[in-house]
């Protein structure tokens, strides 16, 4: 039991990344909900990609990463609707275009400043167990500002979900919600991407909301199952890294994976069982 | 209740600048059925979206329920033809009729005792009250469409606006839909539908015969004649007994 419990007693470093581990599990449970049930997950990796320029260019000028990344998430939702509003061309080719010409931006970027060099693993794969308190302070206003619109906003929302059409016919500004989704996902990716990694967070977001939607019959029990998922990954992820030296945003979010397949598979076998109809 | 549901002058609608029907007059009562009749690509989705406010007017003039269209969205329902998530949304069937309340209460009400008995009315109208618990993604396609409808008939809408509305029901969900139109027209309520069913657009009071413009517009027994239907749908349709039959195919000239 020792082995299980002792390492966060022992090491308050590791008290600071479970604690961003569960800020950054509670914050992508809430959005990454929305990301599964709305089909974003492409926009979502984008722009998990899409602030390494950002981010890049922060550092070069000695800005906070974080300030770096909001402008790379905000360059990415700009252009994305510019070209998807001024052209004919779908959301799908408007954002990957845009991520790619982000990414290969930033790793341009990266690789011709030689002060940078070593900060681009810490960008794309997170630095879980170097966590400061101010980091622990912009997760913890994000967390609340991500629960905050979602209650708020919660009806909208999950008529967007559920038929587009539906939000204006109603009355709701069908455009107006899908931007404060796409905020909501950038906020996420912004505030976590020091914690899990630019490359990582996208899994944070998926596994977890994506175990929520295989077995939860409500949305707000998905969000629960995601949050809890979430949190077992963060913890089993940080005990692999603490015993085997493993990299912990790696194991972390390798951790939510596994557990997404362990449970489709359980679901599958089940469905087969007892059939699709209960 | 207004005196009017719709009324549309010299309408044209379609997608941007895009005109794909024109010359729309139409004046609907409450307590009405129109039926908007037509082959894919007609303008009858396009002209049911601009009712419910969802597409800009290109040309012409358009009254909701007396105001201009789309600033009494509280009292229209609509019924679109595709749902994006349906079989992925964590949600039961209840849940879904219940989004129809939504804008009746500001968003920090919880809906109250009234709002969940016009729910269960409308479950029960369409005959899916036993299905309240059950999750959306678990129904058949024939089930979630009757949810759906439910779902209309719980905003207490004044116009309704349902677009291909019996697709997918057997024959006991469009008994159920047939039942629930009354109850609505009874009530007072205007009811727009798009179809290409023939059968079930003459069991409304009006028809609008739709091919890029107004073929013909009236009582279904005076507008559905072979020559119109023609016109309409590009192949000669007349009704034996209760089944309609292909007579001749549209050919390159005047009519």
């Amino acid at each position: 039991m020792g082995n299980f419990v002792r390492p966060f007693l022992d090491n308050e470093f590791l008290q600071r990344a479970f604690l961003a581990g569960v800020l950054v599990s509670l914050t992508c449970a809430v959005v990454g909900t929305y990301v599964v049930l709305r089909g974003m997950a492409f926009i979502g990796d984008a722009l998990a990609h899409g602030v390494l320029p950002g981010v890049a260019g922060a550092l070069m000028i000695g800005m906070p990463a974080m300030a770096g990344a909001a402008v790379g998430a905000a360059v990415m939702i700009g252009g994305v609707g510019l070209i998807t509003s001024r052209s004919k061309l779908s959301n799908d080719t408007a954002i990957g275009l845009l991520f790619i010409g982000l990414l290969a931006l930033g790793v341009l970027m990266v690789s011709s400043a030689d002060s940078l060099t070593g900060d681009l693993e810490a960008i794309l794969f997170g630095q879980f167990l170097g966590v400061n308190n101010s980091d622990l302070v912009a997760q913890s206003i994000a967390l609340c500002f991500v629960v905050i619109v979602a209650v708020v906003a919660s009806r909208p929302f999950l008529l967007l979900c559920f038929d587009a059409d539906l939000v204006s016919a109603m009355g709701y500004r069908a455009a107006w919600y899908h931007r404060l989704m796409l905020l909501l996902i950038a906020a996420t990716v912004v505030v976590s991407f020091q914690t899990v990694g630019a490359l990582l967070v996208f899994g944070m977001l998926l596994a977890p909301a994506g175990v929520g939607a295989l077995i939860s019959k409500r949305i707000g029990t998905m969000m629960l199952w995601a949050a809890v998922v979430g949190v077992v990954s963060t913890y089993v992820g940080l005990m692999a890294s603490y015993h085997f030296s493993w990299a912990a945003g790696a194991s972390v979010v390798l951790t939510a994976v596994t557990i997404f397949f362990v449970v489709f598979t359980a679901v599958s076998i089940r469905r087969s069982v007892v059939g699709d109809r209960s | 209740m207004t005196e009017t549901a719709v009324v549309a002058r010299r309408l044209s609608v379609g997608y941007g600048a895009k005109v794909i029907l024109s010359g729309v007059d139409a004046f609907l009562k409450p307590g009405g059925s129109t039926a908007l009749v037509g082959s894919n690509g007609s303008g009858k989705s396009t002209l049911l979206k601009t009712l419910a406010g969802l597409l800009p007017v290109i040309d012409g003039g358009l009254e909701v329920l007396g105001r201009p269209v789309g600033e009494l969205t509280g009292r229209v329902a609509y019924l679109s033809q595709f749902h994006q998530s349906g079989f992925v949304l964590p949600l039961r069937a209840i849940d879904v009729v219940r989004m129809a309340r939504y804008d009746q209460r500001a968003r920090w009400q919880r809906q109250t005792k009234i709002d969940d008995e016009i729910v269960k009315e409308s479950m029960m109208l369409m005959s899916v009250d036993d299905l309240a618990m059950k999750p959306l993604r678990d129904l058949s396609g024939g089930q979630q469409q009757r949810i759906y409808l439910a779902q209309v008939l719980a905003r207490r809408a004044d116009l309704l606006l349902l677009d291909e509305p019996t697709a997918g029901l057997d024959a006991p969900g469009r008994a159920a839909y047939i039942d629930a139109l009354s109850f609505e027209k009874n009530r007072g309520a205007a009811v727009v539908t798009a179809t290409h069913d023939v059968g079930e657009a003459s069991t409304c009071d009006r028809v609008l015969l739709l091919a890029g413009r107004v073929i013909a517009d009236g009582p279904p027994n005076v507008v559905m004649t072979p020559e119109n239907l023609l016109e309409t749908f590009g192949i000669g349709l007349t009704k034996v007994g209760d089944q309609l039959v292909v007579t001749e195919h549209h050919h390159d000239h005047d009519h």
